[in-house]
């Protein structure tokens, strides 16, 4: 059907022969690609294999050295993000524009070139967001809201333009399977009504639901484009990482050793303004096993983490134990120092400190269980050591153990901390988000690690609202829905569309029946 | 009688506030689009003594105080060069534009030592201005009018235009404007310039209308007043009115204590109770906080290379 417009009609978008070099990197290398009108176009490519500068390049953040960019057949220059917007081109970036302490509203006021009364365009707001039913309050202030909800209104900002090309760079990391399909729809709507679609994702089953090509790239050239329908998903990641993919062995029947980490009625008031009340959590996990806890962020996730990690304490001792001694009432360092260590899902600014380096970034949580730091004074040699084995190990892409945390890619920066706490073999490993924006092979190392970690004896408590992830990960799965932890189930016995409902329950039971992947 | 003492306590007191209003309304321009310009009492000195150079030598000081504007921006510019272009960090080149304001205000004013001119009137003729109640409403100069306007103006922009919508969000996080498509550089340095102008305006207050007579360092550290005013004020235009005025009052008690011949209370003691009231507010403030979020723009005093 779409045969004869080919023909007819010119791309949407043509790149020809684009270059781009960072001081020391080639990001992008002789790319070439082009996009028709209604055509949904997967960009696939490893962490640093150049797909955010090839966007950045075509919306007009940065600028190509080489090479031309035609728009429905004419060379355009795109010096800037309006003159990509005037175009007619929209993008939802992978790391968030966003201004923390302005309000949804203001915030998507500021991604229009116009201004538009406020009045006006909260009703154009209100009315997006019930067409495609996100759930966000266009009053609150960004800094109170979850990861999903600030991509929220990144996706709003976009869709309120009417772009004729949508850029979306990773968009789904954080979505629950509902909400992805509804994405997903939305996509299909906006492509059918002529819009051409670019595609970012590491989630190669959604590329093949949603996308009709796809370009690969490695190491900033293109090394194949192919149909992601007719492909299999393994091939296409083969593809992607230029070597076999390893699939995460399983040890079954793990779960049966002692509880290590055991939480009693913990009961925490939520981060004022706008926090979730966590209502007397309480869960076991053994030595050896795995546990997810699935959810959709914003229902206590980030209130259990810190009271986890000790950030807040507990009420009483007794609400968290450690192998059976209360550590209720310790604080972050103690708990560290004990064996409970924590990942925190933001990476830069609370799991790391974006202006310190690698290696002064390991120090700040290792230093607990490894002699990093004895009597008080760095060891600079055994720092700087131990985050080159940690870069080695998870094979973090980086200059080396003096390179800024900010200056490396989230997913190489996920490794490396990730890395950091797995080094420290912790007693319980407690983890939210730990592969969100990380590519397939380094997700699928982070997992292998994670499960070789309960496999030597820890417990690990996954935190995510990656259902596969969890589906592939966890031995037993509970869901935290408002605060509150349903009882864990061991994986076996549940379907992805059962976990996805009770997490969909939140934002509206009953919408969605057909949460199946494809 | 007690009336007209009043009256013209207020009058000094509104007198006094207003040159600190002036480059703290600035300055809080300044830092919402995540500048911190320390240079302010730089600025005043060298706004004070063009003001008053010109001045001197037309005889108008309207055309005094457009003088101070236009070196208040002069300088403030040398400002905008060195930390948004050259990168260099704010806090040292603020320091050091004082300091050079210091020495070029007394290096131009040295001829200047001494000399008097007749001091910036009241807008509204006389006749508006007789009785003391009028005299509170209509008998300040045009500056007086021109900083409570510019309150409101600076108010109403930050909160319901979308240019001051856009001057907060580069103060907020300058990568993301960067990113959509914001010129966050261009934006700096027209807020810098008009941090400079009203700074250069609160200087000329001094010497046009304050103390019409030029003396070295006339500004005698106003400016740093200032600079404390706009992290007191919370960074909200309304509260640095009430604050700036406070400060005002606080600063006329010296004088009235003095010229009432109050001996028992040390002026020592007068003198420091500006600063004695700015730390207790800002405890009370910090106190009453329930978010535990700061005001202060996020990227305040961050350079900002776009790449
Ligand atoms: N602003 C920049 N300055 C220097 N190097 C950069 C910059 N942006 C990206 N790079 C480098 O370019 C390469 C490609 O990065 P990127 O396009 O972000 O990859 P991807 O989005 O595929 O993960 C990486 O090696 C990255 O470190
Ligand atoms: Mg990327």
């Amino acid at each position: 059907m779409n045969q004869p417009r080919e023909q007819e009609v010119p791309p949407r978008l043509a790149l020809a022969h684009i270059s781009k070099s960072f001081p020391g990197v080639k990001a992008n290398e002789d790319i070439s690609l082009s996009v028709r009108p209604g055509e949904i176009h997967a960009l696939l490519g490893e962490n640093g294999a150049g797909k955010s500068t090839l966007v950045k390049i075509i919306y007009g953040v940065q600028h190509a050295d080489e090479g031309t960019i035609s728009w429905d057949g004419e060379t355009v220059s795109i010096p800037s993000p309006k003159a990509a917007r005037r175009l007619g081109i929209g993008m939802v970036f992978q790391h968030f524009s966003l201004f923390d302490a302005m309000t949804v509203i203001e915030n998507i006021a500021l991604g229009l070139d116009e201004a538009v009364d406020r009045e006006v365009l909260k009703a154009r707001v209100a009315a997006i967001l019930d067409s495609y039913s996100l759930p966000l309050d266009p009053e609150r202030a960004v800094h109170t809201l979850s990861v999903g909800e600030r991509q929220r209104i990144e996706i709003v900002r976009c869709l309120l333009q009417k772009p004729k090309l949508l850029i979306m760079d990773e968009p789904t990391s954080v979505l629950t399977p509902q909400e992805v399909e509804r994405l997903f729809e939305t996509l299909r709507q906006i492509a059918s009504e002529g819009c051409a679609i670019l595609y970012i994702s590491h989630k190669l089953h959604e590329i093949k639901a949603l996308c009709e090509a796809a370009t690969i790239l490695r190491g900033g050239r293109v090394v194949a484009t192919c149909d992601p329908k007719l492909e299999s998903t393994k091939r296409m990641a083969e593809l992607m990482i230029g070597a076999e993919l390893r699939q995460i062995e399983h040890k079954p029947g793990a779960g049966a050793g002692a509880v290590r980490l055991s939480v009693q009625d913990l009961s925490l008031a939520g981060e004022p303004p706008f926090g979730t009340d966590l209502e007397a959590v309480s869960f076991d996990a053994r030595a050896g096993e795995i546990l997810g806890i699935a959810g959709v962020a914003g229902n206590g996730q980030s209130e259990l983490l810190t009271a986890l990690s000790g950030e807040r304490l507990a009420s009483s001792p007794d609400a968290i134990l450690l192998d059976g001694r209360p550590i209720g009432l310790h604080g972050a360092g103690q708990r560290r120092a004990a064996g409970l260590a924590c990942v925190p899902e933001e990476r830069n600014g609370h799991a790391a400190v974006p202006d310190f380096s690698l290696a002064d970034n390991s120090i700040l949580t290792a230093r607990h269980r490894l002699p990093l730091a004895p009597l008080g004074f760095v060891a600079r040699g055994d720092v700087l050591r131990f985050a080159q084995s940690v870069i080695q190990r998870f094979d973090v892409r980086t200059t080396g153990p003096g390179a800024l945390a900010r200056s490396l890619s989230g997913g190489n920066l996920q490794k490396f901390i990730m890395g950091r706490e797995i080094g420290q073999q912790p007693a319980v490993l407690v983890v939210s988000q730990p592969t969100w924006g990380v590519d397939a092979g380094a997700a699928a190392a982070i997992r292998q690690e994670l499960v070789d970690l309960a496999a030597k004896g820890s417990a690990v408590v996954v935190i995510s609202q990656d259902l596969d992830e969890l589906l592939e990960l966890a031995d037993r799965l509970c869901v935290l829905n408002e605060g509150r932890l349903s009882a864990p189930r061991a994986i076996a016995s549940l379907g992805i569309d059962e976990i996805g409902l009770m997490m969909g329950g939140v934002h509206g039971a009953g919408e969605s029946t057909g949460a199946t992947h494809a | 009688m007690t009336s007209a003492i009043l009256i013209s306590i207020l009058m000094t007191l509104v007198a006094a506030s207003t040159p600190i209003l002036l480059a703290a309304l600035g300055e809080l321009v300044v830092e919402k689009a995540g500048v911190l310009n320390l240079g302010v009492e730089g600025m005043m000195l060298t706004g004070a003594v063009a003001g008053f150079a010109v001045a001197y030598s037309s005889g108008s000081t309207t055309l005094g105080l457009i003088a101070a504007l236009a070196a208040g921006v002069a300088t403030a510019m040398i400002f905008a060069v060195l930390t948004l272009s050259l990168t260099a960090n704010q806090v040292a080149t603020g320091l050091a534009l004082t300091i050079f304001g210091i020495g070029a205000s007394s290096l131009i004013g040295a001829g200047f030592v001494g000399r008097t001119i007749t001091r910036l009137g009241p807008v509204f003729p006389e006749a508006l201005a007789g009785h003391p109640l009028l005299r509170a409403v209509f008998g300040h100069d045009i500056v007086v009018y021109l900083s409570l306007a510019l309150v409101l103006a600076v108010s109403l922009f930050l909160r319901k235009t979308r240019p001051g919508l856009v001057l907060r969000a580069v103060g907020e996080n300058d990568a993301s404007a960067h990113a959509i498509g914001y010129p966050v550089i261009a934006i700096r340095y027209g807020a810098i310039a008009f941090g400079g102008a009203l700074a250069g305006l609160g200087g000329a207050y001094f010497s046009l209308a304050l103390t019409p007579m030029w003396a070295d360092r006339l500004t005698a550290g106003r400016g740093w007043i200032a600079l404390a005013l706009v992290v007191f004020a919370a960074w909200r235009p309304g509260r640095l009115l009430l604050g700036a005025y406070l400060f005002g009052a606080v600063m006329t008690l010296e004088l009235q204590a003095k010229a009432a011949g109050i001996t028992w209370l040390a002026p020592e003691l007068l003198a420091m109770a500006p600063y004695l009231a700015t730390i207790a507010v800002l405890t009370m403030m910090s106190l009453g906080r329930k978010t535990g979020r700061l005001d202060a723009p996020a990227c305040l005093g961050k350079p900002f290379s776009a790449s």
